[in-house]
């Protein structure tokens, strides 16, 4: 794949109220490609990008399942199928006695799945990325916040996307080189 | 979590100092792992710490040459030092998890300052606590036949067994404890590494950070995964050690067999817990100078938290005594007179001391509000929670059904040497763990700054 030798432009804000403003005006203008970046989560940002779908609840929902369900079928397999031992006089299929483990490996599957989900929908790991070509990028794990349009944004251009980002009133304003 | 703290008075003690920014917060959690020289009493204290756990290695390679004779354990006492200690640890480690995913949920955003090293504190612990279902077993090296795995004999474990229930449990505990401690540390992980100066650390730091840029989709899908999974947490920890009271309460001994078990043993976990947590906090803040982060509120609310869990704990003892009456059967009846006039009176009347009595002074609001007074009862806490799994341990056991099978237990050097090795280990880890990583999780404590708030 061909590279755009620019990746976007970036600008930087000093506070999270500015940083949501300016995502909305930066989405409500027509730009479209866009991403935010903060030193801490901050409620509402997402939706002013335009990130409505996020998909981690369905995928813990279905690690739950498949966890449940491979927990008990485990045991119904091993103590009723495979190697059926009479212990005490219980039925080889004793249900009750199922219902711990099959409670621990649906919290165990779901909890994997929540972590690994998040950061496969994530992309991460992914040590290199174009933004930390930006000096000042070091910042947005402390206290600055930035807002990148993306080159690939059908109406990014140079001298345009940044005259619009001057409106906003950020710290700065950088081109990303990819 | 990204609720914003008031910051109007309310008359208690803030969760933080007022005067701090984003950039003091980060600079000042993160100085103390990037540029703050490790001091003489760190190497001090770290080096003790690791001659006890040099002393545990010791002890259980001893016991692997020679073979649990060299412990205490007898018939009728099977189950010694290694349960007492495997319940204690297990039990300290639930206050970590309660912090994080309990107080998560529950909206108490103080817990932002305490929840990343109570979560390392619940990693450490249930790592102790592992060590002793894996030498008690007498042939250590056959202990993988706990889990399911295809073997030649082509059997498998007993899934009908409390004790099976416990593996799955601590195991299922262990790993989502793991990944809830992890992922809450890669933001912080992230600006390690644009902080740090040296190529090298940025290196680590980066490889650890897994690349974390902050993007606003990343933050919504990590908070969508960190709720869901102290969600997932919040049944996990009341499970574990719910599971843990199994192993007594299904079997028939007397001292053993009672429904009140579950509920008694998680709030004695958190009891447990809460009173590590203090003996922790207290020294760290003073020491690296945190009383702007943990501040008197989170002490007064932790001894607040023991205050509560210690009475349900109280409440369990009385029902036993109670149910020692009340249900006509001798055997119970006898089980409350042995631990109250028996061979093993003396731990007996030590645990209702130190678990029911002394901690009552914490209703003194001046005595939550002191930093020493807290740490030592705190101690006493910790003393009396080992002695009541001592108590239902090795009391319940040596005197049964049968006077012919009554018998006594005495730890053996060796016996005392894990134990002990295990606390090394225990702080050992906490000792690196505070020069290597943000031990107060900084974006979260980001989020309670007045300046965090987004005015619409």
């Amino acid at each position: 794949m061909k590279r755009e030798p620019i990746y976007g432009m970036m600008a930087e804000f000093d506070s999270a109220t500015a940083l949501v403003d300016a995502a909305r005006s930066t989405h409500q203008a027509g730009y479209k490609k866009i991403d935010a970046y903060s030193p801490f989560p901050i409620e509402g940002l997402a939706e002013q990008i335009g990130f409505h779908h996020d998909e981690v609840p369905l995928v813990v929902l279905i690690g739950g399942i498949i966890g449940g369900l491979s927990g008990y079928l485990m045991q119904y397999w091993m103590s009723a199928v495979d190697y059926p031992l009479n212990i005490g006089g219980k039925p080889y299929h004793s249900w009750p006695a199922f219902i711990v483990i099959t409670f621990e490996m649906t919290i165990l599957f779901a909890g994997i799945s929540a972590v690994f989900g998040m950061l496969a929908l994530n992309g991460l790991p992914m040590p290199y990325h174009p933004v930390f070509n930006v000096p000042r990028f070091a910042f947005a794990s402390k206290d600055r916040f930035f807002l990148i349009v993306f080159s690939s944004d059908k109406k990014y251009d140079p001298a345009g996307t940044r005259q619009f980002l001057e409106t906003l009133q950020p710290r700065s304003i950088s081109e990303v080189p990819s | 979590m990204t609720e914003p703290y008031k910051t109007v008075d309310d008359g208690n003690a803030p969760v933080i100092e007022p005067g701090h920014t984003f950039g003091t917060v980060t600079e000042k959690i993160s100085a103390i792992v990037l540029t703050r020289p490790a001091s003489n009493g760190w190497f001090v204290g770290f080096g003790l710490a690791f001659m006890l756990t040099m002393m545990m290695l010791y002890a259980v390679g001893y016991l692997f040459v020679k073979g649990i004779g060299i412990w205490g354990v007898t018939i009728p006492i099977g189950w010694g030092f290694a349960i007492v200690n495997f319940v204690w640890w297990i039990g300290i480690g639930h206050a970590g998890t309660l912090i994080s995913a309990i107080l998560l949920l529950l909206r108490q955003s103080w817990r932002n300052s305490i929840n990343r090293f109570a979560e390392a504190m619940t990693l450490f612990a249930v790592a102790a606590a592992g060590i002793f279902p894996a030498i008690h077993v007498g042939r250590p090296w056959l202990a993988y036949w706990l889990f399911p795995i295809p073997n030649t004999m082509g059997v498998w474990p007993q899934f009908r067994s409390p004790l099976m229930w416990d593996v799955f449990a601590v195991s299922t505990y262990a790993t989502i404890s793991a990944l809830f401690w992890f992922i809450g540390l890669i933001p912080d992980l992230a600006t390690l590494r644009d902080r740090s100066e040296k190529p090298a650390l940025r290196m680590i730091y980066g490889i650890l950070s897994f690349g974390w840029r902050g993007s606003a989709r990343h933050w919504h899908r990590y908070e969508t995964a960190y709720l869901l999974l102290a969600g997932l947490a919040t049944p996990l920890v009341l499970s574990v050690h719910t599971v843990v009271s199994f192993d007594f309460a299904v079997g028939i001994v007397p001292g053993w067999h009672t429904t009140i078990f579950p509920p008694y043993f998680v709030a004695g976990a958190i009891y447990s817990g809460f009173a590590m947590v203090l003996m922790l906090a207290i020294p760290i803040r003073k020491i690296y100078g945190l009383e702007d982060f943990i501040t008197e509120r989170h002490l007064q609310n932790s001894a607040k938290v023991m205050l509560a869990t210690g009475l349900i704990v109280a409440y369990g003892y009385g029902i036993e005594a109670f149910m020692g009456w009340y249900s006509g059967d001798r055997y119970d009846a006898f089980t409350l007179w042995n631990r109250l006039h028996g061979p093993y009176a003396i731990p007996y009347w030590a645990l209702l001391i130190c678990n029911i009595f002394i901690p009552q002074v914490l209703w003194i609001r001046k005595l939550r509000t002191t930093p020493a007074a807290l740490f030592c009862i705190s101690g006493v806490i910790l003393v009396g929670m080992w002695l009541e799994r001592f108590i239902i341990v090795v009391v319940s056991l040596h005197r049964d059904f049968l006077t012919s099978s009554w018998g006594m237990y005495y730890p053996t050097r060796w016996d005392w040497m894990t134990y002990i090795g295990t606390i090394g280990m225990f702080l050992a880890a906490m000792f690196l763990f505070v020069r290597l990583l943000p031990m107060i999780s900084i974006f979260e404590m980001r989020t309670l700054l007045p300046e965090a708030e987004v005015k619409e």
